[in-house]
């Protein structure tokens, strides 16, 4: 097939309208859980990483632009701020609970967060990447919308650092199980606010998978690790580097 | 809207699932909007749902019965958190292509850092709450038992 029939094909089919783009999200989403039961729930066949995996492949194989695609999804993608709302009704059915583990929470919170950010710079600079990409992968662990003013904050690329946080959360997805099975992390709650505060939405959305104490804990983790990021790494990240460039 | 729900309130879920459907998303759409409107006039670094969550939490706690009334389409949204994600993961393939050179590193630096941070958090806050339900049942047995 020649390069200007595919986008022509493309722009009939993608380009006014965004039914293409709505229709391909949930048609490829449906098969990605369909998948997820077949594997017998496993977190390896992460819902989001095959939708994610197969939509690329197809708007490779269209020749469409992410921006068009983008474009004609972005209703789904709207949906999150309603859902991010809608996390209130788990974390109120939770509240006798969080209200007394208020502290260790807090604790687990300023120690998973300083990791992830710590960690993250350390491997980037050992491995000698520009700093514009350092300063990107910083906030990786924090919920996309915080990330992105983060990063622009202290000299990242903000669309680097969305496309990071997702990498992350599709990592912490697929091996917080792992991980935490190996330490013998069994309760639900710490599992799912570990889980939550590395890995921000996606996380939460498997952290649903385990339990809806897990989901809703993760709620929590992402949300705390959001809010303190916003004012931490802004202050922090600069004297980081000062100190390490004196 | 109160005496509606404070009749429902722990009875079955609401018969009329349409008006359910409708007043739900009134309701989290509001707190939405509210959630962003703080934000943009306090330009506080928070996104305006996080904000608008934190409230609809607050108004949970003063008003329970609220929360059996958006209960089906709360569920709902959350049960597909996943697929809501879709639509910006997607957007992955464009630092594929732009950081080809530094694909590695960034990868290795996500991983580790992922893993180190999930098993961080849950050790600290795991030994925390270990800690504090020692000290809880040593001072008041009978008490802690209602967690």
């Amino acid at each position: 097939m020649k390069i200007g029939e595919t986008s022509w094909l493309a722009d009939v089919f993608i380009g006014g309208s965004p039914l293409p783009a709505l229709t391909a999200t949930i048609g490829v989403y449906i098969v990605a859980c369909w998948i997820h039961t077949l594997a017998k729930r496993s977190p390896l066949a992460n819902p989001v990483a095959i939708s994610i995996a197969l939509l690329v492949t197809l708007l490779k194989l269209s020749g469409t632009p992410y921006s068009t695609y983008f474009e004609g999804a972005r209703f789904i993608h709207f949906l999150l701020g309603p859902a991010i709302i809608a996390l209130a009704v788990p974390l109120h059915r939770q509240m006798p609970k969080l209200r007394g583990a208020l502290v260790p929470l807090l604790g687990g919170l300023v120690a998973g967060s300083a990791t992830a950010a710590a960690a993250a710079i350390a491997i980037t600079m050992l491995m000698r990447c520009p700093g514009v990409t350092v300063a990107s992968i910083a906030p990786k662990s924090v919920t996309a919308a915080i990330a992105m003013l983060v990063s622009a904050k202290i000299g990242g690329i903000p669309s680097l650092t969305a496309a990071m946080v997702i990498v992350t959360g599709i990592s912490g997805a697929i091996l917080g199980s792992f991980v935490l099975g190996l330490l013998r992390v069994r309760r639900d709650d710490v599992r799912g606010f570990a889980i939550g505060v590395a890995a921000h939405g996606i996380g939460t959305a498997r952290a649903f998978q385990i339990s809806e104490e897990a989901g809703a804990f993760a709620g929590l983790g992402m949300a705390m690790n959001g809010i303190l990021s916003a004012f931490i790494l802004p202050i922090g990240f600069p004297a980081l580097m000062g100190w390490l460039s004196s | 809207m109160n005496e509606s729900t404070a009749v429902r309130a722990g009875s079955k879920p609401p018969t009329n699932r349409e008006t359910a459907i409708t007043r739900s998303l009134a309701v989290l759409l509001a707190f939405q909007c509210v959630g962003e409107l703080i934000a943009h006039f306090t330009r506080v670094p928070i996104p305006g749902p996080v904000i608008g969550m934190v409230l609809f939490l607050c108004l949970l706690s003063a008003a329970p019965a609220l929360a059996q009334e958006v209960e089906y389409v709360s569920r709902g949204l959350l049960n597909h958190l996943s697929l809501l994600f879709v639509p910006a993961g997607v957007g992955v393939m464009v630092l594929a292509d732009d950081m080809k050179g530094q694909l590695l590193a960034i990868s290795i630096a996500i991983i580790v850092s992922t893993i180190l941070s999930i098993a961080v958090a849950a050790l600290v806050a795991g030994a925390l709450m270990a800690r504090l339900e020692r000290k809880q049942t040593r001072l008041n047995a009978p008490k802690s038992e209602q967690a």
